[in-house]
């Protein structure tokens, strides 16, 4: 049903991929709900975590959705991998190769490296995220949220505020907003909006109550502040939150019905604040379970039709 | 060496802007010298009598800027292997840029690259000194030693002199010599991190770019210092509108400013690098349709004197690798040609002679070099130019030792089949089939 044998971004999937997908997670997270969590259909299959930065939520995530699967799983931090020792990336991915995995999830601090490693293996590769470009899985899990709320993704409003230029998470999230329909919005600091906002299919808005005023979807990025380096794109932590951060004052305006969104992990009173993250209007935690389900249906649909696939 | 026969390169359509010549006729060639260009020239028994119908005899190709890559970097290209894809590509004059492993700095490495081209005997090659010791961008190379050695121009090509009080200097000095100050535009604090344009594809792609201003800004800067020390300035690898539009007042000001482009510039996009291909990357990066179009202009309205390749040879451990890791820098010797009658000939409607010039008798002047030109007496260098012959770039085609070209697998119509320096054949696919196509 997928088109391609390997999920390297939104920009590589179309809407009716994406509605498929979104439909099997649904399913998938019913098993969640299950006493016991644990189905057979890839039982047998090998599923790597080659991660070469480091992450928490993504890499158990994706380790839960294999093992609920049945599927066997092993995590590679790039601390332990031979990488230190001068090994080239694709020599890295051909050896594992060599032990015939069937998936290898990987995240890498440079754009293009699942790419890469997708033009020189076998197996499926998944991008769990790559350098600035795309972390398509979270962006999957956003619309899922997004959908189990309103119903529907089209004709939606979706902001999105923060470091918009350096943001993976931002990159495959306002493709995938816009591909199925709603209109994306981005604010934050001017420095941090991409060369061309348009080749995404975002709108600029330097006005945070402006860009804010008809979402139904708001959704602030993690500052990073180990991206900050030698050349702050912004003054301090303390003026960003007063200009970009989600307040109460700021949510009070919104639409009754919009939702709080947050990719995590939260930098609590910095872009967003504590009262605001743990709102009613907050989905925050939901956007993590549902991040195992998406998971789950990414790993049974590149599994169950890589055997019809030449 | 032996003399060589005699050759005659009879009913070719020769083509020389310098003497104004656009005619067919016979070419010989005698004694390592262009002879006579005449109608109908008899000749002796012993002369290689070449058929050149239907094709272009050309002063020998001239590129003012190559990267041979030797000493210290031999497993990408050697002067030997850059030579050959020389003189494959039409070319019998190049000039090497210095930054070596060591680099080009002192006059024993200028003198080597001379003593391993002369051995190598198939294409003129002539050093580029660094303008600044170790390319570090502080204190002068001893230019008149460099000149003495050899060396015919200053660059730290490959890294930009940052300092522009170090620049002012280089220029300053340059006078006393009436040398060339070439340069690299490129300021680092805007270019930095960057690994392709920035823009559209870079947005797309997820990399960080380098925007167009790092490299006006200091071509900007470098005209303002040539105007203040009344230098001589010639900027390499012009990539921008922006850039030609600041060389263009430059020259209308009458300031003493050349500008070369490659033929990458004036053939590809940024979208060249889609699906995060890292033959495509280069520095300067491949910018916009509308830089690609006014650099054409450039080329049009003389604003850009020269094509110059930037040949950067690099091999597969250099290329194959994860895009921000990958080097800058395509091969060129061997489809700049190709390139130029493609792109600008035969699509922008360039007149033949004109692409000549900027390929040989402006580069030459600029540098100061003999060729360019196929003036009765001087030295033959010349090319003959098969302009309808079709051929498709592989690597097995190429003669370079690197094959880093965004154009592998392209077929190109137009190319060089005879290369003659100094009155010897270096390059010669019209009497022998074997070289391939």
């Amino acid at each position: 049903m997928l088109k391609s044998r390997h999920i390297l971004g939104i920009s590589h999937l179309s809407p009716d991929e994406i509605s498929f997908i979104l439909d099997t997670a649904q399913s998938m997270k019913e098993i969640m709900d299950r006493p016991i969590k644990k189905v057979p259909p890839l039982r047998g299959k090998t599923i790597v975590n080659l991660f070469f930065e480091p992450s928490t939520r993504t890499k158990l995530s994706f380790e839960l959705a294999a093992k609920r699967l049945s599927a066997d799983t092993v995590g590679i931090a790039a601390s332990t991998s031979s990488v230190v020792k001068g090994e080239t990336l694709i020599d890295t991915a051909r050896n594992i190769e060599a032990m015939r995995p069937d998936i290898i999830v990987m995240r890498h601090s440079m754009s293009g490296a699942p790419h890469l490693i997708a033009n020189h293996v076998e197996s499926a590769v998944i991008n769990a995220g790559d350098g600035t470009n795309e972390h398509p899985s979270q962006a999957l899990l956003d619309l899922m949220t997004v959908r189990e709320h309103f119903g529907t993704l089209n004709g939606l409003n979706v902001t999105i505020i923060g470091d918009i230029a350096h943001s993976r998470v931002a990159h495959s999230d306002i493709m995938a907003f816009s591909m199925m329909g709603a209109r994306v919005t981005v604010c934050g600091p001017a420095t941090m909006m991409p060369p061309d906002p348009d080749a995404l299919g975002a709108r600029v808005c330097l006005d945070l109550n402006k860009a804010v005023k008809d979402a139904h979807v708001v959704m602030a990025l993690r500052i990073q502040k180990e991206r900050q380096g030698s050349l702050p794109l912004f003054p301090s932590e303390r003026e960003y939150a007063r200009s970009f951060g989600l307040s109460r004052a700021v949510t009070s305006e919104l639409r009754k019905d919009a939702i709080i969104m947050h990719p995590g992990p939260i930098n609590r009173g910095v872009e967003m604040s504590p009262e605001v993250a743990d709102s009613i209007n907050s989905v925050i935690l939901e956007q993590v379970t549902n991040g195992v389900a998406v998971r789950m249906a990414l790993f049974t649909l590149l599994l169950t039709d890589q055997q019809k696939l030449p | 060496m032996t003399e060589a026969r005699p050759i005659l390169l009879s009913q070719g359509r020769v083509i020389d802007p310098v003497q104004e010549i656009d005619i067919v006729a016979d070419l010989l060639i005698q004694h390592g010298r262009i002879q006579e260009i005449a109608p109908r020239i008899s000749s002796s028994e012993d002369t290689n009598r070449i058929d050149c119908q239907g094709m272009w005899i050309v002063p020998g190709l001239v590129d003012m800027h190559v990267h041979l890559r030797e000493p210290g970097e031999e497993y990408k290209e050697t002067i030997e292997t850059g030579c050959m894809a020389a003189a494959a590509g039409g070319f019998t004059s190049i000039a090497c840029m210095p930054n070596t492993s060591p680099p080009n700095d002192n006059s024993a490495v200028t003198k080597f690259i001379i003593e391993r081209a002369r051995e190598c005997g198939n294409c003129r090659v002539f050093p580029v000194a660094a303008i600044t010791r170790g390319q570090k961008g502080g204190c002068l190379t001893e230019f008149a030693d460099l000149l003495a050695a050899g060396a015919i121009a200053f660059s730290d090509d490959g890294l930009p002199v940052a300092d522009p009080a170090v620049m002012r200097v280089a220029l300053e000095y340059s006078r006393n010599f009436k040398t060339l100050i070439i340069s690299h535009a490129e300021e680092l604090s805007l270019s930095r991190g960057g690994a392709m344009n920035e823009g559209t594809a870079s947005t797309r792609l997820g990399l960080k770019g380098i925007p167009a201003a790092a490299e006006e800004i200091a071509i900007f800067r470098d005209i303002c210092l040539a105007e203040l020390t009344g230098a001589r300035l010639h900027i390499a690898h012009v990539s921008t509108a922006g850039s030609v539009e600041i060389i263009r007042a430059a020259k209308k000001k009458g300031l003493r400013v050349t500008a070369e482009t490659g033929p990458h510039y004036f053939s590809l996009t940024e979208d060249a690098v889609d699906g995060y291909n890292t033959l495509a990357k280069m520095n300067p990066p491949l910018r916009t349709e509308k830089d690609r179009q006014a650099i054409i202009e450039g080329l049009r309205d003389g604003t850009i004197d020269a094509i110059a390749t930037d040949h950067a040879p690099h091999s597969v451990l250099e290329k194959e690798c994860e895009f921000h890791l990958a080097a800058n820098g395509i091969i060129g010797l061997e489809t700049a040609l190709p390139l130029a009658l493609d792109v600008l000939v035969r699509q922008e409607g360039f007149a033949e002679a004109d692409i000549i010039r900027l390929m040989t008798g402006n580069p030459s002047n600029i540098l100061g070099i003999s060729g360019g030109s196929l003036d009765p007496g001087k030295l033959a260098d010349v090319t003959v130019i098969d302009p309808e012959r079709e051929f498709t770039l592989t690597t097995e085609a190429l003669h370079s030792k690197s094959h880093n070209s965004p154009f592998l697998g392209r077929t190109f119509r137009g190319r060089t089949v005879l290369t003659i320096l100094e009155g010897r054949l270096v390059f010669d696919m019209l009497q022998h089939a074997y070289y391939m196509s």
